[in-house]
């Protein structure tokens, strides 16, 4: 298999990058790995992305943009890529079935996945209490008390989610400040539901089918309890899906791939990085989707012009 | 794919001769989207292995309750009338069928 642009990653950024390479006559290949559709996935209404007036729910938002790459020829490929050779011309990527698809130039759009705690229990408890996604489980706890972890954004919006099921959802956050913006904050501390619990962290999952409490310690005095709680769920932020890239391309301190600024150029000609693998800063399907769209034309450039 | 109600779950659970891997799903939730696809490429070439069934549980809530799931997807695999063993979350369709493969290993 070759292909002049192979692109990895079916979120935002993906999507639009194989709707501008694939319309541009390009031989498009994308691999959507083992998330497709990306963290929209787990998102209800998205209500800021331009041109949906009255919002639209993540899943379908993509259902939409893979339509859309698949009609300008974009084939689309429900296989992860499993290691990566982006020094050799061309670039090589090895599949999950145990093929290889070359390529001309590279985009990386593999975005970031959430955070686990990872303390005892919280594995073996996970689809019985433990979740990472507030909409499709919330349901799941109707009049029962739940527990959100973290202190972003995320936290608030799934903490205020869960009100409309759980009688009461009690935010635990290891410091006394939040990330949060402030109108986040504000709607979750002026939600009757919703109670704070500042400067502690969750050490253990309790409950052997099913979560029944947390072990909470207390980080001023030390101390901790067991306390009662029927759901967890986890929002204590992202990482970057940038494992397979890092022997070869330039990353951050957090793993975050380094870009020239202005641009989704790599450290290596012809690989491109677009979306919420290089930006920890906005994290928006339109910004994701905005260096999609840009890793599109500079990959379309440097095939055409060789730089 | 065999659409599973309260009032039939238990006859059809029962009387399958294959062990029965069942979706527990609901039309709102955005990885069960994604798996209806997946499961229905997968069923013709596993068909000697085991059947496959869907729990919507908006409708069913009180089979959702019943089997403890707090989670969707989640699938329950079923042989003999009890569950043999579960899993919760999106995998691509290799993943899936191994995972339902090893829970009927044992």
């Amino acid at each position: 298999m070759s292909y002049q642009v192979g692109i990895i990653g079916a979120g935002p950024s993906g999507y639009t990058a194989a709707i501008y390479a694939s319309r541009a006559n390009l031989n498009t290949v994308l691999f959507t790995g083992l998330e497709p559709g990306g963290q929209l996935m787990l998102t209800s209404d998205v209500e800021n992305w331009p041109g949906e007036e009255h919002g639209i729910l993540g899943p379908e938002l993509m259902a939409k943009l893979r339509t859309q790459a698949g009609r300008f020829g974009a084939e689309i490929k429900e296989l992860s890529v499993t290691a990566v050779d982006l020094i050799s011309h061309p670039k090589k990527l090895t599949l999950s079935n145990g093929t290889v698809a070359e390529c001309e130039s590279v985009i990386i759009a593999t975005g970031a996945s959430a955070k686990w705690l990872d303390v005892h229990g919280e594995a073996k408890l996970r689809g019985r209490g433990v979740s990472a996604c507030a909409t499709c489980d919330g349901f799941f706890f109707k009049g029962k008390n739940v527990a959100v972890v973290g202190g972003g954004d995320s936290a608030m919006e799934e903490a205020n989610f869960l009100t409309k099921f759980a009688s009461s959802v009690t935010v635990i956050h290891r410091s006394a400040e939040f990330k949060a913006s402030k109108i986040m904050l504000t709607r979750a501390q002026n939600n009757p539901k919703i109670s704070f619990k500042m400067n502690a962290k969750v050490v253990e999952v309790l409950g052997e089918d099913r979560v029944t409490g947390l072990k909470i310690e207390n980080l001023i005095d030390q101390t901790s309890a067991d306390l009662p709680f029927d759901g967890l769920f986890v929002a204590i932020g992202h990482f970057p899906n940038s494992a397979i890239f890092a022997n070869q391309l330039t990353v951050d301190r957090k793993g975050y791939i380094t870009v020239l600024t202005g641009t989704t150029q790599t450290n290596i000609p012809g690989v491109f990085a677009a979306g919420d693998v290089v930006d920890h800063l906005y994290r928006q399907a339109v910004t994701a989707a905005g260096t999609g769209c840009i890793a599109a034309l500079e990959a379309e450039r440097w095939i055409s012009h060789g730089a | 794919m065999k659409e599973l109600s309260t009032t039939d779950f238990d006859s059809v659970i029962s009387q399958s001769e294959l062990p029965m891997v069942v979706d527990f799903w609901a039309p709102w939730c955005g990885p069960c989207k994604v798996m209806a696809p997946i499961l229905e490429s997968i069923a013709p070439d596993n068909q000697q292995l085991f059947t496959v069934g869907k729990v919507n549980v908006d409708d069913h809530g009180d089979l959702a309750m019943r089997f403890n799931v707090l989670s969707i997807p989640t699938f329950i695999v079923f042989k003999g009338g009890s569950e043999i063993g579960r899993f919760a979350g999106a995998a691509p369709a290799a993943v899936f069928v191994e995972k339902v493969k090893g829970i009927l290993r044992g």
